[in-house]
């Protein structure tokens, strides 16, 4: 078994009684990268020397500093959580030159005084939008369980990184499902918290009201470990909660019994394999073993969160990218005859196709004539998502479901097409529109191409807690998470 | 027969700062129409009294003091421009 494969807890324990060195811990992981990502693609940077340096500095550090909740701990970062010093491209053409950013990220500032190392940044769909990881302007990151397949997105570098085992755990954001449906096609736990929870500060927008930023990990236990140093309120992001960051280690009790689980018969529908599906209802029948019950409700709202979300979504993200104009960071085209010529040009070469044609859609919703259509329209329809959400949640502990209808598809399959790709987002979608927490955990084996599946926990505003008991619960009664894609020569 | 015209199309990449050919006008109202199509679902709901949904949290402004503080500096700002000069940052000409 390499150290790789430990949890921050039993890596911990090794770097306490001294069995291994954070050193040996980080190139241990850089010799993993270089074994494997010729095959799956997950870096676009190695921070690796930083990484060295920070390590040296660890072990030989007080003892004092052992007790910091991520001491030592590896871990990869999307590449669109700004990082000082460390090139942060969001996968963009646009950024791809900006090497010396000037800040860190609120989150990656709370990794590096929790004394957890910064291996690298992770490959993502352009500005993160898509899901597949095709949409990046740098590479194609593959799925480790079969790299005919894609890794989902837009944190297919996280998710895949993760998989591999290059790192335990890295960072995503999830917009519309950007963590959740990649680590539910890679087969790991990934987390997207209330919003609010996370301060949003140095995470390059994309729809300011949706994205959060979530981890993924092997486990339930590390996840809940990194949500707790990372969470909190940031007076660096004026939309984050001043709501208590419970222990989320102390919910990880094993106790559902009692728990009132919803499960919407709309997660369920025609669109969803029916593999899938029977992978969901097997894990209903372990929760419901262990003492939870459960019923089917009706989220009525649901048939119409994709339309809702790509409105929304959109007209927020023509706003935010209209900052990547060729003047302050980034690439400027050549031979511009004025400054609006330069804006254009710049922002035509800089900026991916996706990425265009969602400019396009939420200029055209935000534009004279067309915001009460179109916008104004979609979110008046997030309210009556909501409120789906609010209903059931008077009755109803968590809401279980698949996370994404159908197991990774393979590289290609639905790039030409955008509506196609738009609806793998069909449920997790409406859980960035309510605002609620989700998380995806691995539930078994799609049978005919041997793909993880996901099952998908959602919880009440701010009740990340009670979302990782039940995963926690599943997790520890099935061997799912046990499972290791083999790839790149056995690990020793 | 699209909804999105590619005069429209031009308007509307016109207004995104975006320099678009005769060729991707045409492909972005094929694929803008059929997105556009695609929402107009939504007019099956009624949405008369419903309050639209800027933020999910019950959220207030959020105040601080006005006050000064070290952030970045301006020799910083500059260094990942384009282009600077004189302690600014330098774009083309913006009136002939």
């Amino acid at each position: 078994m390499s150290v790789l494969d430990l949890s921050i807890k039993q890596l911990q324990e090794k770097l306490n009684n001294q069995d291994v060195t954070v050193t040996e811990l980080v190139q241990a992981v850089y010799d993993r990268i270089r074994e494997t990502d010729d095959e799956i693609q997950a870096f676009v940077t190695l921070n690796e020397e930083k990484a060295l340096n920070e390590a040296k500095a660890l072990d030989e550090a007080d003892s004092d500093d052992q007790l910091l909740p991520l001491f030592g701990m590896p871990i990869g970062i999307k590449d669109n959580i700004v990082t000082k010093g460390i090139r942060t491209t969001c996968s963009s053409q646009i950024l791809s030159n900006l090497d010396d950013p000037l800040y860190d990220a609120t989150v990656v500032q709370k990794l590096s005084d929790a004394k957890a190392i910064n291996i690298g940044k992770l490959n993502m769909d352009e500005f993160a939008m898509g899901s597949s990881t095709e949409n990046s302007s740098m590479q194609a990151t593959r799925n480790p369980w079969n790299t005919d397949y894609v890794p989902g997105g837009s944190s297919g570098g996280s998710a895949a990184a993760v998989a591999a085992g290059q790192v335990p755990f890295a960072l995503g954001s999830d917009t519309g499902g950007s963590v959740r449906q990649p680590a539910s096609y890679c087969g790991v736990v990934g987390m997207k918290p209330t919003y609010g929870r996370v301060s949003r500060f140095g995470l390059v927008a994309f729809a300011s009201s949706l994205d959060q930023i979530g981890p993924l990990t092997r486990t339930v236990e590390d996840n809940a470990r990194i949500l707790e140093v990372i969470a909190g309120q940031d007076k660096m992001d004026s939309t984050s909660a001043n709501v208590e960051v419970p222990n989320y280690s102390d919910a990880l009790t094993g106790d559902v019994n009692g728990l009132k689980i919803a499960v919407p018969k709309e997660y369920f529908s025609d669109g969803v394999d029916e593999n899938v599906k029977a992978r969901v209802r097997e894990a209903l029948n372990v929760l419901e073993q262990q003492g939870a019950t459960w019923e089917e409700v009706s989220l009525p709202h649901s048939e119409y969160a994709v339309a809702t979300y790509y409105m929304i979504a959109s007209s927020e993200a023509s706003a935010n990218l209209a900052r990547f104009d060729g003047v302050r960071y980034g690439q400027r085209a050549e031979n511009a005859e004025d400054m609006m010529d330069m804006f254009k040009k710049s922002r035509s070469e800089g900026f991916g196709e996706e990425v265009k044609r969602r400019i396009m859609l939420g200029t055209f919703a935000l534009s004279s004539g067309y915001y009460d259509a179109y916008y104004k329209k979609a979110q008046q329809v997030r309210t009556l998502i909501k409120q789906d959400f609010d209903q059931i949640f008077e009755n109803y502990d968590v809401v279980i479901g698949p996370t994404a209808p159908t197991t990774a598809f393979k590289v290609g399959d639905q790039i030409d097409d955008p509506l196609t790709m738009y609806a793998n987002d069909i449920m997790t979608i409406p859980v960035n529109l309510a605002g609620v927490p989700g998380i995806s955990v691995p539930c078994g084996f799609h049978p005919e191409n041997d793909m993880p599946v996901g099952l998908q926990i959602i919880g009440k505003h701010f009740d990340e807690a009670t979302v990782y008991k039940v995963a926690h619960a599943y997790e520890q009664a099935t061997d799912h998470h046990k499972q290791q894609p083999q790839l790149g020569g056995a690990k020793s | 027969m699209s909804k999105i015209s590619k005069d429209q199309v031009k308007h509307v990449a016109d207004l995104a700062r975006l320099a678009i050919s005769e060729e991707e006008a045409e492909k972005y109202s094929e694929q803008l129409s059929a997105i556009i199509d695609f929402s107009e679902q939504l007019n099956e709901l009624d949405t008369t009294n419903v309050e639209p949904t800027t933020h999910v949290l019950d959220m207030k402004n959020v105040m601080r003091a006005d006050e000064p503080k070290d952030w970045i500096s301006k020799e910083d700002a500059l260094k990942n421009a384009p282009d600077q000069k004189d302690g600014q940052f330098r774009v083309p000409s913006i009136l002939d």
